[in-house]
């Protein structure tokens, strides 16, 4: 079995760095698609073709530099990977030809290069900006390998945990490395790995489960889905290591429906493990046998919580158990004893076991280890897919990594951990990102959603947002958290349509804080977060939609209105024809007036008008007719 | 229907933990779930029709009505959300002249939110039978919503 993989990998080595082993790698996970990867993968094929080059095209996960995509690597033997940004189908032609035909690679586009030595003109890409604060390590192989290609995975050192745990190490040595490590959960909770894989270990019972928790459901998330689209070996590697240790001879990777090719992916890889020996029966000629099954969550927000999680792959509703109940790692699945851990926590495990804990914990903060894997979006410049060492601040993480906000507006807020999270304002942009100081903060770490919030952004809406999505997804049998959501909700609204008294700030934090008392889960006790940490940070934003009856941040319907700058307007009739409600009134020659009592306030008008004459205005508060 | 009920069951033995990755299939058969596979599915999992119903209505990925022919889905996310899709649902909204949730009465086009699609550093988004458009404005939706019409015609 050794001697084969060896085999292999020379083989893998060859087609990358001799022969002919030139390869145009691209960008297609589910990112790299809309922004039309597929439409250039197909140019370059074309392309190819005409020229008559022989290259293999490699569909790769994402690198995390969303904002550069479509991203295209062309790999040469002798060469650097060069890899170029905003590849649109068009491109390809000047690329090919540069690359691969002229030898002059270009030089506009291109990020940066990846592999041995140096090409004039082009950065390395660890170099960028964006990329020299991060620590990569669940992201390491992300949209540098094929996630379809098993033998790319082993030829980076994929598989070699693996075979060190099962064929070197005691299950209690990989806990105990696991334990050392510090490594805490990445899904948000930052429980400790190896005390949990310790509980499910010590657990009575010869039948258990490993499960993996990819329903990503937290709205402004998708670094899980990233590493199941880039690096889906690294999961289920770890995943088995997990079946070795706690003695689990059956996982499940449970998975949104709403993420095809991250199932798609998934499933492809797990049937590769089997045909390798890494799954099934007899694992590397040993006694372990450890089977993976893909199940697809039905989306509903709480399976990400582990007793629905549990009930859902058993055939029900995902309601969470109540308390007092055991812990999952005694009684879970099917009553059996379940290890469950996020994507990212998984994907960690591959590092201690081959690098060592020591190594491990190098990086991070004293109380949280390793690296936090980020999905960075918002108003962000560089909007992408970020680890970070645990411990760097939300402004080294914003400002440098991010590239700050653009269009030269002002930060005002991040938000982290979803739904169950807050908002942090510019005053706390030094905190540390680790899971205790983000929690001292009102907010939480998360699963890894941060949203960039700039001074466009206008707090009470995004609370009255996570009250919705919250209300939304409530499961129903806690009354607090069912109804209380709703009654929160209702709060919000009339106070963003201009109907709030000063006592319903006071009526928020009550309800907040007896819904947090009143509900059995993690997602109905932190309902209120998203409420609490705005009006600790930005109560004055509640007050102006209260008692100013505006919103500051021109964002709420009922508290803005729009006008036009009499002394701008040209009269070119662009944004009367636009106004879908006929609310313009004007003529040719004839200054344009909005009638505030049709206008519906949908911005039209204010897009609409040609930038060179900007006479279109947004203005808090309503103005009345001939404002 | 008559056959690929019985067509789609074949592959599964009947538990009770395979009732979603059933009612999955169904709905990707059928495109969602008819009352009488309901019936069915709960006959073949030996469990009563409210259960499987009970599942039917918890989960946002069910749906109890046909679809149109176009299915549009707005994305919700929170990056989505701050750039702008509350003015992309209501330009959809106004084009279709249905709300979230509804087909219009052609059964040409669905309309439907989604919490997240995961696409967030291409917002705001959406997607259109399955297919991620990004960085939509409104803008956008009345050109897409123009190139159907004239397709149409």
């Amino acid at each position: 079995m050794q001697l084969e993989d060896r085999q292999q990998r020379t083989s893998m080595r060859d087609k990358n760095g001799g022969g002919n082993g030139l390869s145009i790698l691209v960008g297609a996970a589910t990112c790299g698609r809309s922004a039309g990867a597929l439409e250039t993968m197909e140019a370059f094929r074309q392309e190819l073709s005409n020229r008559s080059i022989a290259a293999d095209i490699v569909e790769t996960g994402c690198l995390g530099l969303c904002y550069a995509e479509p991203v295209v690597g062309i790999a040469e033997p002798g060469r650097p990977t060069i890899w170029y940004r905003n590849v649109t189908p068009e491109r390809a032609g000047e690329l090919v030809k540069g690359c691969l035909v002229s030898g002059k690679p270009p030089t506009e586009y291109a990020l940066g290069s990846t592999g041995e030595g140096t090409v004039e003109g082009i950065p390395l890409l660890s170099d960028l900006a964006t990329l020299k604060p991060q620590v990569r390590r669940v992201l390491q192989n992300c949209g540098l390998i094929s996630p379809t290609s098993i033998d790319q995975y082993i030829a980076v050192g994929g598989y070699d945990a693996l075979r060190k745990a099962v064929l070197e190490m005691q299950p209690a040595e990989v806990i105990d490395e696991v334990t050392r490590s510090g490594l805490r959960g990445l899904g948000g909770a930052g429980f400790p790995v190896g005390r949990k894989w310790d509980g499910c270990r010590r657990a009575e019972g010869h039948e258990k489960y490993v499960i993996c928790n990819a329903d990503e459901g937290d709205p402004g998330a998708f670094q899980d889905r990233s590493v199941l689209e880039g690096d889906p070996h690294s999961v289920i590697e770890g995943m088995i290591i997990a079946g070795y240790a706690v003695g689990a001879g059956h996982g499940y990777v449970y998975v949104r429906a709403e993420y095809p090719l991250a199932v798609e992916y998934l499933e492809t890889a797990i049937l590769q493990a089997s045909d390798r020996g890494f799954l099934g029966d007899n694992i590397l000629g040993s006694d372990f046998c450890f089977h993976l099954e893909v199940f697809q969550g039905a989306g509903a927000f709480v399976c990400g919580e582990s007793t629905a999680l549990t009930l859902s792959i058993e055939g029900n509703r995902g309601m969470p158990r109540p308390f007092p109940r055991p812990r999952t790692t005694d009684v879970g699945l099917w009553n059996k004893p379940t290890l469950l851990n996020n994507v990212k926590s998984f994907a960690s495990i591959r590092w201690i076991l081959n690098k060592g804990a020591e190594w491990f914990a190098e990086v991070g903060t004293e109380k949280s280890r390793g690296t936090a894997v980020f999905s960075l979006t918002g108003k962000i410049v560089n909007c992408g897919l970020i680890e970070v060492p645990m411990g760097i601040t939300l402004r080294e993480i914003i400002f440098d990594i991010g590239g700050g906000i653009p269009g030269g507006r002002a930060f005002k807020a991040v938000q982290t951990g979803g739904p169950s999270g807050g908002c942090l304002p510019a005053s706390l942009l030094d905190t540390p990102v680790d899971f205790d100081s983000l929690a001292a903060a009102g907010s939480i770490m998360g699963s890894g959603g941060m949203v960039v919030l700039d001074e466009d952004t206008c707090m009470v809406d995004v609370a009255r947002y996570f009250l919705d999505f919250s209300d939304k997804e409530s499961c129903g049998q806690c009354s607090l958290c069912r109804l209380g959501s709703s009654e929160m909700l209702e709060v919000l609204k009339k106070i963003t349509e201009g109907r709030g008294s000063m006592e319903d700030t006071d009526l928020l934090v009550e309800m907040g804080e007896a819904i947090r008392l009143g509900s059995i889960c993690g997602l109905g006790q932190t309902v209120p977060n998203p409420v609490l940490t705005t009006l600790r940070y930005f109560r004055d934003e509640y007050e102006a939609h209260i008692r100013d009856k505006e919103c500051p941040a021109r964002v709420c319907k009922e508290l803005i209105s729009y006008r036009i700058l009499p002394d701008k307007c040209k009269a070119c009739m662009i944004c009367l024809r636009e106004c879908p409600v006929e609310a313009i009134q004007g003529a040719k020659r004839e200054v344009h007036v909005i009638d505030q009592g049709k206008c519906i306030r949908c911005g039209a008008c204010l897009s609409a008008c040609p930038p060179r004459f900007s006479a279109v205005e947004c203005i808090p508060g309503r103005l009345t007719d001939g404002g | 229907m008559d056959d690929s009920l019985p067509q789609i069951l074949s592959s599964y033995s009947g538990s009770q933990g395979e009732l979603i990755p059933i009612l999955q299939a169904v709905q990707a058969e059928f495109g969602y779930l008819p009352e009488d596979a309901m019936s069915k599915v709960a006959a073949f999992c030996s469990v009563p029709e409210s259960k499987v119903f009970g599942i039917a209505s918890f989960y946002a990925q069910f749906r109890l009505l046909p679809l149109g022919r176009t299915q549009i889905t707005i994305c919700r996310g929170t990056a989505c959300h701050v750039r702008g899709a509350p003015e992309i649902l209501s330009e959809v909204k106004r084009q279709l002249g249905v709300e979230e949730g509804q087909t219009t009465p052609d059964l040409e086009y669905s309309l439907e939110t989604v919490a997240c699609i995961g696409c967030c550093a291409l917002a705001p988004c959406l997607t259109v039978n399955g297919r991620v458009e990004s960085s939509m404005t409104s803008k956008k939706v009345k050109q897409f919503f123009a190139r159907e019409e004239e397709d149409a015609a």
